[in-house]
């Protein structure tokens, strides 16, 4: 694979200054059209134009430049990933916003003051049923709401991508037995045994993480599996196998960077299912456990003042929307960006 | 087929005992029983709550209850609820036909909406419609169903009421005042239906318009169309088939969740279904109905597969049976 860093700045002026050489010379040792061409002039044109082929060819950029470039140029996935950055500046920013937007802190109650409507009495998105203030939750329940969703895509693929490697890579046993674990976890309903789960156990966010990456690695393992299946089988492995390369090597040289565009695009588009799931849960009331704030648990308290605060519900629910949405088109953007099958 | 189905069913075998092997062991594994709570109430005599936990077989160690389990299984008992001592089967029973209609009238209200919208997509590619419903279902795919569900009742039935509109209504299955006719249940499922489909149809509108762009550049369609064949044939029988195989893998994927995934959604909803009773037996530790639901679950997801595979191999003849 070629790689990204051939267009370090050394490199790249390198580069340059070989391909102005070898087009002055082709330029040069073309024959005059009409003159019947000298052997020699024909031979080093050659050689000159093969040295401008390889220069050519080197400058071809790297997988993920070029998807970057890809990336770059599709307008919607290019917003959503503002969006998102906005959204987790903001999320990150919660101390600040607590601090010196709204002077409040996010479990901190007000009972004279609860169910407070939007802009009214310094709270600018209002206050819940204990008086809380809507926007310094917003801003920590988001913070915990995408550190849980982040820290589950990342578990997920470790034991997703790991499990699959194993299966597809050592077959025979390992795999019979790994995919029947597999298949045991594709039969159980997602949500119900999260719930049981949660329940049970009352995870804390990190916790909760780690059920959430637990209960969903079965389908990413399956899928890696098939993909480090037919990576095995390909030539290049062979080759390098036929050098003596021994199976660690083989994994982290060929197979690894091969499955890395695959594991960026799952990962990404599997955020905002986790963070749907997440939220689901804290709705439920058995996900991330008040005081501490989600804008899943923001979501199902504010349930219960619908009728009158409808607010409450609106917003929470908007901004995990709002976050789905950008996740799932930033996700698109990468797979449309970095799936070889896709590009002509 | 009737031997590779037999095949797939005697496969489920050794994934249903796993899959009850899991679940048994999570409930197990977890310290507290029903009865360890009544332990904490000052009101029970520590001898009544042992006399309890040895009634409900609960002193033994847990893998021998799993046989035990198994054992009653096998024998077709379910045993009876720890929470109100009435037989579990009768319970399931009485709750899965809500579950299936509820989950049957979103498939098929969702294959209603998203097949017209990705096939017409494709036809029309590039155009106006096809930019409008491409961006509208994404916009339905990543929406979080419990705040849609929200989101809808405070239209439907709040806000419709509040204007002195007709509403909908918002909980259970029919009217408790004495509906139940087809009309009734109808209203009832408009809003869960909804709901629960939106995220699908956006999904399969998608896979159902790249799946027709795929196929409405082949050869054989060309040669339809100059066969003099009006274009709703060619689009709607020649190019829809091959393009609804495809189709078909996500409807057997999104089965289970469409099953598991109204746990949610029948909660708000108050929906009589099997997703409301599991979240109501996880909530009051009712280990048995929950080792029932779960198993229950998991042979519904597994016929489900296997109900695809086999309409895969009937509709596909490039697919053979190994």
């Amino acid at each position: 694979m070629v790689q990204t860093t051939s267009s370090t700045s050394t490199g790249a002026l390198d580069l340059e200054r070989e391909m102005d050489d070898a087009r002055a010379a082709a330029t040069t040792l073309r024959p005059a059209p009409g003159a019947p061409p000298t052997l020699s002039s024909y031979a080093e044109a050659e050689a000159y134009s093969g040295a401008l082929d390889r220069a050519s060819l080197r400058r071809t950029p790297g997988l993920y430049t070029r998807a970057w470039r890809i990336f770059r140029a599709n307008k919607v996935s290019m917003t959503a990933l503002v969006i998102l950055v906005l959204i987790v500046v903001f999320v990150l920013s919660a101390g600040l916003i607590s601090t010196y937007v709204t002077g409040f802190t996010p479990s901190e109650n007000h009972l004279s003051a609860k169910l407070t409507p939007p802009m009214t009495d310094g709270y600018i998105l209002g206050s819940d049923g204990n008086g809380r203030d809507v926007l310094t939750r917003l801003a920590y329940g988001g913070r915990v709401s995408l550190t849980i969703a982040s820290l589950a895509a990342l578990s997920l693929f470790f034991i997703g991508g790991v499990v699959g490697l194993a299966a597809g890579y050592l077959g025979g046993k390992t795999d019979a037995v790994l995919m029947r674990l597999v298949d045991v976890l594709l039969s159980v309903p997602g949500l119900p045994l999260l719930i049981l789960v949660t329940t049970l156990y009352q995870p804390g966010p990190v916790g909760l993480a780690l059920v959430l990456a637990l209960v969903g690695w079965a389908g990413i393992a399956r899928l890696f599996r098939g993909e480090t299946l037919s990576l095995r089988g390909r030539e290049y492995v062979e080759a390098a196998r036929s050098m003596g390369a021994s199976n660690p090597r083989i994994v982290v040289r060929h197979i690894v960077p091969n499955l890395l565009p695959l594991l960026i695009v799952y990962t990404s588009l599997s955020l905002p299912g986790l963070m749907l799931a997440e939220t689901g849960l804290s709705f439920l009331g058995v996900g991330v456990q008040v005081p501490t704030p989600s804008w899943g648990n923001m979501l199902g308290d504010g349930q219960q003042f619908f009728r009158t605060n409808f607010s409450l519900v609106l917003i929470p629910g908007l901004m995990i929307y709002i976050t789905s949405l950008s996740m799932y088109l930033v996700g698109n953007g990468l797979r449309d960006a970095l799936d070889p099958k896709l590009t002509r | 087929m009737t031997a590779y189905i037999i095949r797939r069913l005697l496969a489920m075998i050794p994934i249903i005992l796993g899959v009850t092997f899991l679940t048994f062991a999570i409930i197990n594994l977890m310290p507290g029983s029903p009865v360890l709570r009544l332990r904490d109430n000052p009101k029970i005599r520590p001898e009544a709550a042992a006399a309890l936990e040895k009634q409900l077989g609960l002193d033994k160690p847990w893998p021998e209850r799993y046989l035990t389990w198994l054992g009653d299984l096998v024998r077709g008992d379910l045993g009876v609820s720890l929470y109100n001592q009435l037989p579990i089967a009768d319970r399931i029973w009485s709750v899965i036909p809500a579950t299936l209609l509820l989950a049957v009238a979103s498939l098929v209200f969702a294959l209603i909406v998203a097949v017209p919208m990705g096939v017409y997509s494709a036809v029309r590619h590039r155009s106006l419609f096809d930019q409008t419903a491409t961006v509208s279902g994404v916009a339905m795919y990543a929406i979080p169903d419990f705040w849609l569900a929200l989101i809808l009742v405070w239209v439907f039935a709040l806000q419709a009421k509040a204007l002195g509109l007709p509403s909908l209504p918002v909980g259970g299955m029919t009217d408790a005042r004495g509906g139940g006719d087809f009309l009734d249940r109808l209203q009832h499922l408009i809003l869960p239906v909804i709901a629960l489909s939106l995220a699908q149809i956006g999904g399969w509108s998608a896979i159902i318009r790249s799946s027709m762009l795929e196929v409405l550049s082949n050869d054989f369609i060309r040669t339809a169309k100059s066969k003099g064949l009006s274009d709703r044939v060619v689009y709607y029988v020649h190019a829809f088939k091959p393009a609804f195989i495809s189709l078909l893998t996500l409807v057997g994927l999104a089965l289970p969740g469409l099953l598991g995934g109204a746990i949610i959604i029948e909660t708000i909803f108050a929906w009589p279904g099997m997703g409301r009773l599991t979240f109501e037996a996880i909530g009051r530790r009712d280990y048995t109905m929950i080792m029932a639901t779960t198993l229950m679950f998991a042979v519904l997801t597994m016929l489900s597969n296997l109900l695809t595979d086999v309409a895969y191999v009937t509709l596909d003849p490039r697919i053979r049976l190994e």
